[in-house]
């Protein structure tokens, strides 16, 4: 037959938005869900989201006003801060692509249905690359929305800015798609999907290392002191210099600077969308020669080595005296940890990213040796709570938030069993809290004591510490339980599904809370010590102590009652 | 219709599929049968376009899978072992997206997804999601699926699991049906009565290879097996005669 033949015989193919049609439908099939089900969660939803869109914006808009107001070097301050933060969505856009990219190319169910039917490979690819940039991407563009706007009011980009910030977040969106999705498959035709799936995890942890690497090479503290540096032109020069020169992320801030600095300059734009263009053709070329090898290896791979035996034998003591129901399913969890190289390979980042927190403790100018102010050192004390309460947050929803998702639609086997699964909640409660608790107090006991806290500091950090733990595993749980991911096919999507932005917001604004509250009380203790008297304890500082406390223990057990009560619910 | 030539399948050092010769005739009904692991659904996924060959190859209709997929798989229909279907798609959303992909629309498709959902009683749940749908439902709804774009050739995998004994009976009759009028079924089954009911033709794949094929008549002779039952003919050919003391597992 000829090729004119062939191409009759081939059915008329489907334009794009028809092969997206079930991604679509299914979202707004969701949504509709959501309204009819829910209306006061929509309504939590919609606080919470708008609450922190709100402190974001605050912030940037306040941090940008200032540096506007500083002459000479305040805009290009901005610019650089601006170069800094697309940076790093970079990075977190370049990872989370290609991880996505293994669930939408080769591991998701409707491959099948999809694979057998007569797509050509461009339409094929296009959606999926689609699917995994929108999946990817949405709560980077989120974040970004208010850092823009805020940009846009204090640097005055009028009506068509928004329109120059979508032709350069489009393309920034569009590149760590293309190649996250490019390394992907070539990843899968070098190992089979389920070992890929193990793989990502290491070239995940690999590539967060890169980043936090590179961070401390661009030392952004850096900027904050230019008295750190020989002289007035060296500081302009660091500050003139492109973050990244060869990066996506410098020619999408350079795009919008130059649109708000009212420079003709039009490389940066050029750049994007030529790079994005060529960058698509290779992507595709890629595609049609090795996706289905691919995804033929992708079913192919499968584990049998048996990995997490030793956690028997070590904590079988301790459990021995543990009923057997509950005995099974706390060595179940840890088993399925241990044994899934996606779990406890985050480990390993995790251990990275504590290490380069304590570090740059370390490298802060109060453990020079010098003698610091002991006011000082308490502000800095107090507001590393914050740094690590956020970490300890970050930690919780890779961690814990997924805990529920995970027993997937193995749910019927534990709900028809005589297991009581308040039980079983409270386990997954403590196994998820006190190793997080263990990480906790490590780390805020480590960072006083290298920054020399007092007796008082120390105590109250961390106090704080330990309840703001509780509360946030509690939470993890119970959104987890609230919005559960059953379906998914890789585990570190479900941090970063809605259920997952909403336990951040909801995690940070509890902590901004925390530390509002407490910001009295620590307040009155500095002016003491500034005046030179003898702190006391005070109704004021008793008050909000106990403020905080109660705030925790409540954010403890409501979600742990909210969370129960949908399992409870849960029709599977 | 079906031509499958020295079609082989390893994982790793593991040879699923191994030298697979078999030619399916339009119209007719062809029986694929064998034990747990010897190669069905690997050869199924193969002939459907989802698993790549080692080596061999596979044509519908004259037409190379591998060489010219899109004109091959549009005359294919493909129901999985594992069915899936979008649970937030209604019934007819789904059959309406599965008919897009094979290039079809409009009235026509609506007429069609009608009497499908009417023949296989989906019809009160056409616009309802498929979340709510019981498991044979579903199994319902993707084997109207994989028959509305009207296809020259249908490949199953366990067509019957899951039906009731009408929607069996159904799907028995229409598949029959469907064969009359000139289409081509290539059915994998366990379920011997069924293939001795249903099937024109059966092949029997133990181990990866094909250790019998032909009609009935045409295996009991090659096998010396004349007089058995297609039961013991496959036990006797798999090697599963040997039945285990079931009484003792029972006991306490």
């Amino acid at each position: 037959m000829t090729e004119a033949a062939r191409a009759l015989a081939a059915p008329p193919q489907p334009p794009l938005w028809t092969l997206l049609t079930p991604k679509w439908r299914t979202a707004l099939a969701r949504v509709r869900q959501e309204q009819s089900g829910a209306g006061a969660r929509v309504l939590l939803l919609a606080l919470v989201g708008f609450g922190f869109w709100s402190a974001l914006f605050g912030i940037s808009y306040r941090v940008l006003k200032y540096f506007k107001g500083v002459p000479e070097i305040g805009v290009l301050v901005a610019a650089k801060f601006l170069g800094v933060i697309l940076l790093a969505f970079l990075g977190v856009l370049l990872l989370s692509n290609i991880i996505t990219a293994l669930s939408t190319f080769f591991l998701a169910k409707d491959l099948d249905l999809v694979v057998s039917a007569p797509i050509d490979w461009l339409r094929f690819y296009l959606a999926k690359l689609a699917e995994t940039a929108v999946h990817s991407s949405w709560m980077v563009a989120l974040l970004a929305v208010p850092i823009f706007t805020a940009y846009g009011m204090v640097f005055e980009g009028g009506w068509l800015y928004p329109m120059v910030v979508l032709a350069a977040v489009v393309p920034f969106l569009l590149l760590p798609a293309i190649l996250g999705s490019a390394i992907t498959l070539m990843l899968v035709n070098i190992f089979p999907a389920r070992r890929t799936r193990d793989l990502l995890s290491l070239v995940a942890v690999a590539a967060a290392g890169g980043v936090v690497l590179l961070f401390r090479l661009i030392r952004p503290e850096q900027l904050a002191r230019p008295e750190g540096f020989r002289n007035l032109l060296d500081y302009f020069t660091v500050l003139r210099g492109p973050t990244s020169p060869l990066l996506p992320s410098q020619w999408a801030a350079d795009m919008v600077m130059n649109w708000l600095l009212l420079i003709a300059d039009p490389l940066p734009i050029v750049m994007l969308w030529t790079t994005a263009g060529a960058l698509g053709v290779v992507g595709s070329a890629l595609h049609q020669r090795f996706y289905l090898s691919g995804f033929s290896k992708a079913q192919e791979g499968k584990d049998t080595f048996v990995r997490g035996g030793g956690w028997e034998r070590a904590l079988g003591p301790f459990l021995r005296r543990v009923e057997p129901a509950r005995r099974e399913f706390i060595l179940k969890d840890l088993r399925l940890f241990f044994r899934d190289t996606t779990q406890w390979s985050q480990l390993i980042l995790l251990g990275v990213l504590l290490a380069v927190y304590v570090f740059n403790i370390q490298t802060l100018q109060l453990c020079s040796g010098e003698r610091v102010p002991v006011f000082l050192v308490t502000l800095i004390v107090f507001l590393n709570q914050g740094l690590a309460g956020f970490v300890l947050a970050a930690i919780a929803a890779r961690f814990i938030f997924p805990a529920i998702s995970l027993e997937g639609r193995e749910l019927w086997l534990l709900k028809s069993s005589p297991l009581n699964l308040e039980a079983l909640f409270w386990s997954k409660y403590w196994i998820g809290t006190l190793p997080l608790l263990g990480v906790a107090l490590v780390l805020t006991v480590v960072t006083n004591t290298l920054l020399e806290a007092n007796a008082f500091i120390m105590l109250v950090s961390v106090l704080t510490i330990a309840y703001f733990t509780l509360a946030v595993s509690a939470l993890a749980l119970g959104l987890g339980a609230l919005f559960p991911q059953f379906g998914t096919e890789n585990v570190a999507q479900i941090p970063t599904s809605f259920g997952g932005l909403v336990f951040m917001m909801t995690s940070l604004s509890l902590l901004a809370l925390i530390l509002v509250i407490e910001a009295v009380p620590v307040a009155a203790y500095l002016r003491q010590l500034s005046r030179g008297e003898t702190p006391v304890v005070g109704v004021e500082m008793i008050a909000a102590f106990g403020a905080v406390m109660a705030i925790c223990v409540i954010t403890t057990l409501l979600p742990l009652r909210i969370g129960l009560a949908r399992i409870r619910e849960l029709e599977l | 219709m079906i031509r499958l030539e020295g079609l082989t399948k390893q994982y790793g050092r593991f040879t699923a599929v191994n030298q697979l010769d078999l030619d399916v005739p339009q119209g007719e009904l062809f029986g694929f049968l064998g034990p747990n692991g010897a190669g069905k659904t690997t050869t199924l996924r193969m002939i459907a376009g989802i698993l790549q060959p080692t080596s061999g190859t596979v044509a519908i209709a004259g037409e190379d899978i591998h060489r010219n997929p899109e004109a091959a798989k549009a005359k294919l229909g493909f129901i999985p072992d594992r069915p899936y279907v979008y649970e937030k798609l209604t019934g007819a959303e789904f059959l309406r997206f599965v008919a897009a992909l094979y290039g079809q629309d409009g009235p026509a498709v609506e007429r069609r997804l009608d009497e499908l959902l009417e023949l296989f009683e989906l019809a009160p749940w056409k616009d309802e999601l498929t979340e709510s749908y019981s498991h044979g439902m579903r199994q319902k709804l993707l084997i109207s699926s994989a028959l509305v774009h009207r296809p020259e050739v249908i490949v199953v995998d366990e067509p019957l699991v899951g039906l009731d004994p009408k929607s069996a009976r159904t799907l028995k009759d229409l598949l029959r049906a469907f064969v009359r009028k000139g289409g081509t079924v290539l059915m994998s089954t366990h379920t011997l009565e069924i293939a001795e009911e249903m099937c024109d033709r059966v092949a029997i794949i133990h181990g990866g290879r094909l250790i019998a094929s032909g009609t009935m008549e045409e295996i009991h002779r090659e096998t010396a097996t004349e007089g058995l039952t297609l039961e013991r003919l496959f036990l006797r050919l798999t090697g599963g005669e040997v039945v285990s003391e079931l009484g003792g597992i029972l006991d306490d």
